[in-house]
């Protein structure tokens, strides 16, 4: 159900200012806190970082907070080079991820909060195991009904090429949380990122399960909660284009029927 | 499915924190012109009612729309119209699979807010 504030545990105070260090090239960073334990609700504290000795992306200056500043301050990353997925967060008011992210894109002061309409367990890091579920409900591995062939299962060049802008996600769910259907109808709507790797299987050459896979999407929640908002694609950090790979879905829909 | 707010986990913001984008505003301004339409129709239905009813309660009515804030909103009425119809073709050509990269999306949208207003103001000169 759409719900435009937010529920009163989640309500954001102002939280703690920590001191500003001397330097020519000091940047302001405004940072979402929850920590769990204490019982209060999410604030956002305020982090001075002297960029003449911070590495160049925003998650540079997140390490460099955590190390020197305030050690307390949490939140996942992995690769640093876009691939894992693991540093998405909403950064200067949309959805990215914090390694691919350099300083020099952001105007004005960093504000950085977690994955958007998502439960947190602490700081930036939201809770994935809806997310995850919805993923693992699309099936996502090659479905086969005829006898394992000797070698690997063949795919032609060009149907190789029809998973060219799918088979890239990273399932980082910046996509997802950027979707206001998602946000309003999330327990339902599988989201941009699942229906994008659903329609990676359904168009997979090799896969012979695509009239299951379909029926499985037509529903009035699952996949027709997608209104062409396009939030998505603007803000994949991969580039990629979920909302495109739903109309393909929905095409499909059509044609089978027709 | 799974279950997500084990404890007491807060919502992360959402609408409060997330910069408008060109997309989501131009999807909004669809519903909101939908809804918006339909009430414009029923006070269209109202004036020609009322001119069925008697001459008395028409010239209430036409009285009221045809006041300057009758015709503020009946000239609002129009541009939703306009932006609703306009966008509403680039929802058909979504539909096709057409206008998906996001360079297109863009301009497509711009498109409609500048077409929509365009129609707007030669439909009122016109009328």
């Amino acid at each position: 159900m759409v719900q435009l504030t937010l529920p009163k545990n989640s309500k954001i105070r102002t939280g703690k200012t920590w001191p500003r260090p001397e330097g020519q090239n000091v940047r302001k960073f405004q940072i979402y806190r929850w920590n769990p334990d204490d019982g209060e609700n999410p604030r956002v504290d305020t982090y001075f970082v002297d960029m003449d000795s911070c590495g160049p992306m925003v998650l540079d200056a997140l390490i460099k907070i955590k190390n020197e500043i305030d050690p307390t301050l949490t939140f996942r990353r992995s690769c640093r080079e876009g691939i894992c997925g693991s540093c998405a967060m909403n950064i200067d008011g949309a959805n990215t991820l914090a390694c691919i992210l350099g300083m020099d894109e952001i105007v004005d002061d960093v504000k950085i909060y977690p994955l958007p309409h998502m439960p947190v367990i602490k700081d930036l890091i939201p809770d994935l195991t809806h997310f995850y579920a919805q993923h693992a409900s699309i099936m996502p591995w090659l479905e086969t009904k005829t006898n394992r062939p000797a070698k690997e299962w063949r795919q032609s060049v060009d149907d190789r090429e029809k998973l060219d802008g799918l088979y890239e996600c990273v399932m980082c769910a910046c996509c997802s949380t950027s979707c206001p259907s998602y946000w309003w109808n999330g327990d339902r709507y599988l989201g941009p990122a699942a229906l994008l790797h659903a329609y990676r299987w359904i168009i997979d050459s090799r896969d012979e399960a695509t009239g299951e896979r379909l029926n499985e999407l037509e529903d009035p929640f699952k996949l027709y909660r997608c209104h062409t908002i396009m939030n998505c694609a603007k803000t994949c950090p991969k580039g990629l284009n979920p909302a495109k790979a739903i109309a393909e879905i929905k095409k499909l829909m059509v044609e089978r029927v027709v | 499915m799974a279950d997500v707010n084990r404890g007491k986990r807060p919502l992360s913001p959402h609408l409060q924190i997330y910069r408008p984008q060109i997309t989501s505003i131009l999807s909004i301004l669809h519903r909101v012109t939908g809804v918006g339409l339909t009430l414009g129709m029923v006070l269209v239905v109202w004036w020609f009612v009322a001119a069925a009813l008697s001459p008395g309660y028409f010239a209430l009515v036409d009285g009221l729309l045809t006041s300057w804030f009758g015709v503020l909103v009946l000239a609002t009425s129009v541009w939703a119209l306009w932006y609703h119809a306009l966008n509403g073709v680039r929802h058909l050509f979504w539909d096709a699979g057409w206008g998906f990269d996001l360079a297109v999306v863009t301009k497509s949208g711009i498109a409609v807010l500048g077409g929509s207003c365009a129609l707007t103001l030669i439909t009122l000169l016109l009328v």
